[in-house]
């Protein structure tokens, strides 16, 4: 293996049910399920998908929620946006236990 | 964002009915203009040929053996139920995935009296319930209204395809009105309903156009759920991918237009790009055409060949020629007609018509892949 992560890889990801088939198909049977049009459209969903994909950092997810925001009729603003919106949940995140720290400190120091 | 200039077409129109000097939205040039190879039908067959497409049914990447290959030994027109006429390759803007080069420069190829008047006989004895007219922008074509007049008198259903933006032209402003009067259905270019997408494929400025065209239909009555003022928004991919779902992408379309610019319209309908023309021409500039014509051949659909617009659609082009659709047409793949008589349109005869076999090539798959396209949308749900 020279590499950890290999686009080819993507489209291959049904030969997953090789070690197992039943596990695969109810995975990828409800995998179709969740990205159907619902109370969120198809779009909404790709577009949380995609800020998803960036807070995880899977590439694999990055590539497919790209064209999957792209294909379900989001456009790059909308798209931008939704990483934002990822950006900013990662952030505060760290943030906010910034509070803990402060906490803490109030109890260590005169 | 408007000025006097930008309302204004400096038309000049010759006796043969060209017009030049045309101002609008613009993003690239015709092929033609620029003398590129890609602007020669057998250069962009050729281009397709070069592909490596060892996928789909067959692994031939032979659109016809695929075809055969899901259960049609033959294809052939089910019945003739669209007259469809390209009035020529005039057009004010310059899209980038436009599939018939057309642009300003194009003022040569415009339909005249009597090819119009031979198309008119052919609609009568074709028995088609709908003709349906595009270009170019048909409305330049100076037979427009009366071809328009004629057929709508005949009763038969009447389309124009229509790129808005020329309905924000003073010459053209009155057709909204005009095409309500006589119960056209308006099918539009619009990619997004947001600006980004649409200015990129269609130039700078279109958007805010379309919307001020939108408008002008929505208040001679169009949109609104009259059948005799349909208006029918068409979307196609703002790149290398396929188009979405119809059905999804309308609901959202509908929601965003009202709420954002309390826009109106009644359908909303999503083709595939053709990989032709200019659009084959972008796909060969971003190395992408390998990719994207094994994403057609990834999707293909046999469960759409029974709906293709080639079994139920006649295209005339503006010289009286007859192909099996607007693409073939533009591939200059005129009808092949029994003992491969090629006929104009003055000789048009149903039988006949009924009898020849559908050309095909490579650019068909986009028309197989997904939900299938076709000039009217989406060919299974």
């Amino acid at each position: 293996m020279d590499t950890y992560y290999k686009p080819e890889h993507l489209p291959k990801f049904g030969t997953i049910a090789e070690g197992n088939k039943e596990l695969a198909d109810a995975f990828f049977a409800y995998y179709g399920k969740v990205f159907e049009d619902g109370a969120l459209t198809a779009r909404e969903k790709a577009l949380i998908a995609l800020a998803v994909a960036h807070t995880i950092q899977c590439p694999y997810c990055i590539d497919a929620y790209t064209s999957g925001s792209l294909e379900k009729g989001a456009d790059l603003e909308q798209m931008t946006e939704a990483v934002h919106v990822a950006t900013a949940i990662r952030g505060g995140a760290s943030l906010v236990h910034g509070i803990q720290m402060l906490d803490k400190v109030k109890d260590m120091t005169m | 964002m408007s000025n006097a200039a930008d309302d204004m077409i400096p038309l000049t129109l010759a006796g043969d009915g060209a017009s030049v000097n045309i101002e609008g939205p613009r993003t690239t040039t015709s092929l033609r203009f620029r003398r590129s190879p890609l602007a020669s039908p057998e250069e962009q067959i050729r281009q397709l040929e070069a592909v490596d497409l060892a996928v789909g049914p067959t692994q031939s990447g032979n659109f016809f053996a695929d075809v055969s290959h899901s259960g049609w030994p033959t294809l052939k027109p089910a019945q003739l139920d669209i007259f469809q006429i390209n009035l020529g390759k005039l057009c004010n803007m310059t899209c980038r995935h436009c599939h018939v080069d057309s642009g300003p420069d194009r003022t040569k190829e415009n339909m005249d009296r009597a090819t119009v008047d031979a198309c008119i006989e052919a609609i009568e004895k074709s028995g088609a319930h709908t003709v349906d007219l595009t270009g170019g922008a048909p409305e330049l074509n100076p037979n427009f209204e009366y071809l328009v007049d004629r057929v709508t008198q005949m009763g038969k259903h009447v389309i124009d395809r229509c790129n808005l933006t020329i309905l924000t032209v003073r010459r053209y402003q009155h057709l909204p009105a005009w095409f309500a009067k006589r119960g056209v259905e308006v099918v539009c270019s619009l990619p997004h309903y947001r600006k980004l997408g649409t200015d990129a494929q269609r130039g700078d400025g279109t958007y805010e156009k379309s919307l001020k065209a939108l408008k002008m239909l929505n208040e001679v009555g169009y949109g609104q759920g009259d059948p005799r003022r349909k208006l029918t928004l068409v979307t196609n991919p703002v790149g290398a991918f396929l188009a979405g779902n119809q059905a999804s992408l309308e609901t959202e379309w509908k929601d965003a237009l009202k709420k954002n610019h309390d826009v109106s319209f009644d359908t909303l309908i999503a083709l595939n790009n053709m990989p032709m023309s200019r659009y084959l021409e972008w796909l060969l500039e971003k190395g992408k055409l390998d990719e994207y014509m094994h994403r057609l051949l990834d999707a293909f659909n046999p469960s759409t060949i029974a709906g293709l617009m080639c079994r139920n659609t006649l295209s005339v082009s503006w010289d009286g020629k007859m192909y099996d659709c607007d693409f073939n047409q533009q591939l200059e793949m005129e009808i092949d007609f029994p003992g491969e008589e090629r006929l104009h349109v003055r000789d048009f005869d149903l039988d006949k018509w009924l009898q020849h076999n559908i050309r095909t090539e490579r650019h068909c798959y986009g028309c197989t892949a997904g939900a299938g396209s076709s000039c009217g949308g989406a060919i299974t749900e």
